[in-house]
């Protein structure tokens, strides 16, 4: 392992104070517990509070700001938060309209939130993010996991929650949107957590990973590696399928809201290239992407490869991904 | 009941067991789960001067609220439960082998309902359930204190080995689907390795 590291135990409280001195503009960094809010806080709006293992930077410290969360709570790598972190970052935040708690669907993350929200003397509600296409949901499963597709959501319901919105028109909105999304990720390479120090999965120089996750858990299958084009078609395939398997009609109105994400390890040029075969596919399906996101958003530490979500826009939904935002990882109108 | 003198000797049979359960996570779960386990241990051992005058219910509880803040992913809560659970059903300092069983007993069912899971989806549930059943039917038995551990240390890790040939439904395996044939659940290792390791002790005793 060749990290940029001091002492393994230090990496996290490292990180996030460098993020907080990057950003002190925006950003206010808590340690004992960890959590991370925005500089100032609006406590008459509803409060938006994230949060998971850290690894997969921007999320969600990165997306604290205006438009989007107001705290995010990062757990060890790849492990998720406790709960006394999101119930001292609700209590410093204070909600006069309540808390939501925006979850990825991962059985500790979810563990953890519902600790939280049992303990917490504040009004709050929860939304749960399970935009993965590549776990097939039955009831004998998980279900399917929270991915690149929370970024939307963060986006969308932090919008509104800026707007003015309730906690209850918080919550059908966030639904709505990550019914809407779907996503599914390759991986070229595995990632390797700083404490553990080596590789978490083994995989051939040869050989991808088809629907990994983004801790770098196993998806679909593992397969020889191919020209780029053929593998990005698998993917909108795999999410088309899933949009069917949700019964949400696309049409040659449909637009589209594009994420090339990377997991980390890839360049922007291979993101860019991906962007661009995959418009060339929907294209085939007269589907028009109409938004676009390309770049590390819902990374999996240094992992290479990338996923690609696709969520299926409504005017409301347009505008208020349109809407300003402005957080350390994503800015736009302002 | 020295719950310290368990602690650390749990503490030293998962460090003589690192490689394995963190072999078997990296196979099928995602390689944290020793690093989760050791996080916990030694935050629990970092008390040991304020657990030693408490009382058996409170010591429970204390790691309890410990575990819940430090180790986080699923196993923190999963366990946090476990210790709490304890603390609520044992309360008398010196409880008998029938309220110990009983208080696991329920302890796991906490467990079972936090992780809205069950036997036989390959995961810790596969060795503490079982192991459950068998300690209770065991404490109201005439066999001796050693004898029942003897017992229940054998039932644990053929319980964490029969996870083996189980499909995985829940937990960070679960997408694996039946690429984890033939590796045992790291979370049934892991409760095996403990129970285990107290089992040993007493059988010596």
């Amino acid at each position: 392992m060749k990290k940029f590291l001091n002492n393994p135990e230090n990496f996290l409280k490292e990180s996030l104070s460098g993020l907080g001195k990057a950003h002190r503009d925006l950003l206010q960094v808590h340690f004992d517990p960890t959590f991370v809010t925005r500089k100032s806080i609006n406590s008459d709006k509803v409060i938006l509070v994230s949060g998971g293992g850290s690894g997969h930077e921007p999320l969600h410290a990165g997306l604290i700001g205006h438009g989007m969360l107001d705290a995010a709570c990062p757990g060890h790598v790849f492990t998720s938060p406790t709960p006394d972190q999101m119930m001292a970052a609700v209590d410093f935040c204070k909600p006069n309209k309540g808390a939501l708690f925006i979850v990825k669907n991962y059985s500790g993350d979810v563990m953890n939130f519902e600790m939280a929200a049992e303990m917490t003397s504040y009004e709050n509600a929860s939304i749960l993010v399970n935009d993965d296409a590549a776990v097939i949901d039955s009831s004998y499963t998980t279900g399917k996991r929270g991915v690149a597709g929370t970024v939307i959501v963060e986006k969308i319901v932090g919008s509104l929650a800026e707007n003015g919105g309730d906690l209850k028109s918080c919550v059908d909105l966030g639904n709505e949107v990550n019914q809407r999304c779907s996503s599914i990720g390759v991986a070229l390479s595995s990632c390797t957590i700083p404490e553990a120090g080596k590789p978490t999965f083994d995989i051939e120089d040869d050989q991808i990973e088809f629907g990994v996750g983004i801790h770098g858990e196993p998806g679909r299958r593992r397969e020889q590696i191919r020209p780029a084009q053929t593998i990005v078609k698998d993917m909108i395939e795999a999410i088309i399928e899933d949009f069917k398997g949700k019964n949400l009609a696309l049409s040659n109105n449909t637009e589209l809201l594009m994420i090339v994400n990377g997991f980390g390890g890839t360049p922007l040029s291979e993101l860019y290239l991906i962007y661009e075969n995959a418009c060339e596919i929907l294209s085939g399906y007269q589907l028009n992407v109409v938004r676009s996101l390309v770049g590390n958003y819902t990374t999996a530490l240094d992992m290479e490869g990338a996923s690609v979500t696709l969520c299926i826009l409504n005017d409301r939904i347009k505008n208020h991904w349109d809407a300003p935002v402005h957080t350390a990882s994503l800015r736009w109108g302002v | 009941m020295d719950i310290l003198k368990y602690i650390a000797l749990i503490d030293h049979a998962i460090n003589e067991n690192e490689s394995e359960i963190e072999g078997l996570d990296r196979a099928i779960g995602d390689g944290d789960h020793f690093i989760n386990l050791k996080r916990g241990i030694t935050a629990i051992l970092s008390m040991t001067d304020q657990l030693s005058t408490m009382t058996v219910s409170e010591q429970f509880k204390m790691i309890g609220m410990k575990v819940l803040s430090t180790v986080g992913g699923a196993s923190g809560p999963l366990f946090a439960t476990f210790f709490l659970e304890m603390g609520k059903h044992i309360t008398d300092s010196k409880p008998s082998l029938q309220i110990i069983a009983e208080a696991f007993s329920k302890a796991v069912d906490g467990i079972k309902q936090r992780g809205k899971s069950d036997v036989g989806q390959k995961t810790m549930l596969d060795v503490l359930i079982p192991v459950a059943a068998k300690f209770q039917e065991l404490a109201s038995s005439n066999m001796s204190t050693q004898e029942i551990a003897a017992d229940i240390n054998h039932f644990a890790i053929d319980c964490a080995h029969k996870t083996k040939d189980m499909l995985p439904t829940k937990g960070r395996s679960s997408g694996l689907g039946e690429r984890a044939l033939g590796h045992m659940d790291p979370g049934a290792k892991s409760c095996q390795v403990m129970i285990s390791a107290v089992c040993q002790h007493i059988q010596g005793e």
